[in-house]
């Protein structure tokens, strides 16, 4: 186990021409010439590289730098949220990960609450779990199928990509929208419970669970992957908490650190929840951990459903515009679907929010990504940069 | 498939096709039959009963079956018969093509999706076709600073090794387009041309993924050929020759995979890294360099690639049925030809007739055929089965099992081969 980081922290140094007084952007800066080194721009035109670049230096197979460059879907959400008032951001807010939209808006949820000092009432609190937990399948599955085909494994791209349209229904009947639900407000969730959805919960979740543990034959448990991705991008204990990872990257790293267990919010301090932990802190640790989180979620949406109050409402009606108590700010962090998730709220009396700033995981794994690829061969790019569970979308928020 | 394409009429299915027929006759009045007088003028005819065929002699023939067949068997004869048609190009075209079809219906059936669809009317049968009017019809772009001589000729010469690597497999007893004593070493001399064409296109397109595509293509193809020669050569020594329709012809009692299955199993590895399918993918790795050495390939340029992977693939997996399935030896299933039909003619309403051309195939060459396409098309079944299960392999994976555990395992062959050779097993030409 490392006890210190690499020296060269800031691996921009290694990039950019320190002679030239003039600063310039990643990738345009003057370098030195070595006859060995080859550059390579991936992304933001790419199949391995999402909305972002990855400018890396290769010197044969093997990658000596790394510097991503993240910021090609910056979108403004933040400055967005303070020209609307609280209930008008909902929509857009979610826009950073339309496929864990309920995670990402709890926290903006919860610490609205807070702000504007809302009880929810105890049926919408399970019901807000159930669809955190429903949508966290879905993201993972998404993740799960860009990660198989970044591995060139087709086959692995195409049936979570399938099964997760189960979900999806689900979460359609349940929110009236496929994907960018908008279902969480201040005050407990926009619409009850279609009247036979526990037992259509129970059954797509149980036929979802055995599909998802047949994937271990075809994937998890494949010769080919392990050899791949096994001892390849190893981010120990202490460098994983001194980069600041969250979620699956910091749990592979066998740091137990689940925000539902340790800061449970809303009903999760009476679920039984167990934390998924592995201590090799490889790709391949990294990639299993979302896995064994969705089997997971499959037992809370089970418990959810069977210590959710049958009847009463799930919201509490509001006042049309409503305002913050003075100047308040409030930080709220949940479990998402890649990590811990907060927001911080800062009002000043008035019924738009005086600052909105997200904290999002995606940038803290996206850290790790330039000491994880130095000294990696080029065809582990793609496995290491993917299991990062990292969004550029919401990176750039 | 049990679903059914929206809008599907049986009316107009049926009409599709009678116009598709229209066309297809009105366009063999205005291009096809001034096409054949073409050919006709300009192939060196032969002399049929007694008197040289001229394109007007034959065109008058055509009107007569008694006349028409005859001419037919002789250009079956004829050498552009065999190169264009039958054992060659337009044979191995046809299986690629089929090939390609299967292959997607099989990939969509495993990851549990439709696959291609609506293209074709029936199961999206002519997507491929659809796929070739759109690579036809896009623009060719080619980098600023590439070599462009070298650029254009790589996809042609492709093409053209992988059809005359076609040319030396033998389909059935005595059809083969080049039928080549060192059949076995043209083999090699043509797989070898491959990794030489493959660096030209990467190099000569100056940019950066085609390169290191081209460099991952050179190591796979150089470092496999060792272990594919190698795991050959036991089928060499029990047979004796390097004939291809010689080793064929030697199994025909059993073949030669029951008493080589190692060589057999080595040969099948490095035929998928010699043909860059999955987990073999390397030079093509698309999360990882884009579209490998065919990056800046465009249009047609990708198409011809395309077209001769196929044919390589359809040539590996017929040297496979040869070398160890024992080719075109099988069951005897097709019915033999009415020999009436020779003695008593054919009636046809108040007339009989005799006619003198037929049959056009012998009862060996069909059979033969039949049970070359079958056993090849299960070799390339479980060529394609790998793409639906495994991830692609890392190049220091892939260099360590060609090197180390490839070639080992390839001289254990060797000694089993010379152990059956000098126990008196097996000898040159088969069973002693």
């Amino acid at each position: 186990m490392a006890t210190e980081l690499p020296s060269d922290v800031n691996s921009s140094e290694v990039l950019v021409d320190q002679t030239s007084s003039k600063w310039l952007p990643p990738g345009l800066a003057l370098q030195k010439v070595d006859e060995r080194i080859m550059t390579l721009n991936v992304g933001p035109q790419h199949p391995g590289s999402g909305h972002m670049r990855l400018i890396v230096q290769i010197d044969g197979d093997y990658i000596v730098a790394c510097d991503p460059d993240p910021g090609y879907v910056h979108r403004g959400e933040e400055k967005m949220a303070e020209y609307r008032n609280y209930i008008t951001n909902i929509p857009h807010l979610e826009r950073p990960v339309i496929h864990d939209s309920c995670n990402v808006l709890y926290p903006y949820v919860l610490g609205v609450e807070e702000l504007l000092g809302i009880e929810v009432p105890e049926r919408a609190k399970y019901v807000r779990v159930i669809a955190s937990e429903l949508n966290r399948c879905i993201y993972i599955m998404y993740w799960l199928a860009i990660y198989g085909i970044f591995l060139g494994h087709s086959t692995m791209f195409m049936w979570p990509a399938g099964d997760r349209e189960l979900l999806i229904d689900l979460m359609e009947k349940m929110t009236g929208a496929r994907v960018t639900h908008a279902h969480f407000v201040p005050g407990g969730v926009r619409n009850d419970l279609p009247p036979n959805f526990e037992e259509v919960c129970l059954r797509q979740v149980a036929y979802f669970e055995k599909r998802i543990k047949e994937y271990a034959a075809i994937f998890y448990d494949n010769p080919i992957l392990i050899a791949r991705t096994r001892d390849t991008g190893v981010l120990s204990r202490q460098d994983a908490i001194r980069l600041g990872t969250t979620g699956s990257v910091l749990r592979a790293s066998g740091v137990d650190y689940d925000l539902r267990q340790k800061e449970p919010y809303d009903v999760y301090e009476e679920l039984d929840i167990h934390s998924n932990v592995m201590k090799e802190g490889d790709s391949y640790a990294r990639s299993k951990i979302p896995w064994l989180d969705m089997m997971e979620s499959c037992n809370i949406i089970r418990q959810a459903l069977q210590k959710m109050p049958k009847s009463g409402s799930v919201r509490v009606k509001l006042k049309p515009n409503p305002k913050g108590k003075g100047l308040d700010t409030v930080y709220k962090r949940v479990e998402s679907g890649r990590g811990s998730l907060g927001c911080y709220i800062v009002s000043d009396g008035k019924p738009e929010p005086y600052r909105v700033k997200l904290s999002v995981p995606s940038f803290r794994n996206l850290i790790a990504l330039p000491y994880l690829l130095k000294g990696e061969k080029l065809g582990n790019m793609p496995s290491v940069y993917w299991s990062l569970n990292y969004w550029p979308v919401e990176a750039d928020r | 498939m049990s679903v059914i394409a929206p809008n599907f009429k049986l009316s107009k299915f049926i009409v599709s096709i009678l116009g598709d027929v229209f066309w297809i006759l009105f366009l063999i009045v205005l291009v096809g039959i001034p096409a054949i007088f073409i050919i006709l003028f300009f192939i060196p005819l032969p002399v049929i009963n007694g008197e040289l065929l001229t394109p007007f002699l034959a065109l008058s023939w055509l009107v007569n079956p008694t006349l028409t067949l005859p001419i037919v068997k002789a250009f079956m004869t004829t050498d552009i018969f065999r190169v264009m048609a039958f054992p060659g190009f337009g044979f191995a075209a046809l299986l690629a093509a089929s090939v390609i079809f299967i292959e997607r219906k099989m990939m969509a059936k495993l990851q549990l999706r439709v696959g291609p669809f609506y293209c074709g009317k029936v199961e999206g049968i002519l997507q491929l076709m659809g796929d070739g009017l759109k690579l036809i019809s896009k623009e060719i772009i080619i980098p600023a600073k590439a070599d462009k001589p070298l650029f254009w000729a790589a996809p042609v010469l492709f093409v053209a090794t992988a059809a005359a690597f076609v040319a030396l497999i033998p389909v059935a007893p005595g059809w083969v387009v080049a039928d080549v004593d060192l059949g076995l070493l043209g083999v090699f001399a043509v797989i070898g041309f491959f990794p030489i064409i493959t660096i030209l296109s990467a190099w000569s397109a100056n940019s950066k993924y085609p390169f290191i595509g081209g460099i991952r293509a050179l190591f796979q193809m150089v470092s496999f050929e060792i272990p594919l020669i190698l795991s050959l050569l036991g089928v060499v020594m029990v047979t004796g020759t390097l004939n291809l329709s010689e080793i064929a012809a030697s199994q025909s009692s059993f073949p030669w995979i029951i008493f080589l299955p190692i060589g057999a199993i080595v040969f099948f590895i490095t035929m998928l890294a010699e043909l860059e399918r999955i987990p073999f993918d390397l030079p093509e790795a698309e999360s990882e360099i884009v579209a490998g050495w065919l990056t800046e390939l465009s249009g047609m340029m990708y198409g011809l690639v395309q077209l001769g992977t196929y044919l390589k693939l359809y040539a590996f997996a017929g040297l496979f049925t040869v070398l160890f399935l024992a080719g075109w030896h099988g069951p005897m299933v097709i019915p033999p030809f009415p020999s009436e039909l020779l003695t008593n003619g054919l009636e046809m309403g108040p007339i009989t007739l005799t006619i003198d051309g037929l049959p056009l195939f012998t009862q060996e060459m069909l059979n033969g055929t039949l049970w070359f396409v079958i056993k090849t098309m299960a070799v390339i079944f479980f060529i394609i089965l790998p793409r639906g299960v495994f991830p692609r392999v890392r190049v220091d994976m892939l260099l360590n099992l060609g090197w180390t555990k490839l070639i080992g395992l390839c001289f254990v062959n060797i000694f089993i081969a010379l152990g059956l050779l000098y126990a008196g097993v097996l000898g040159p030409g088969g069973l002693q």
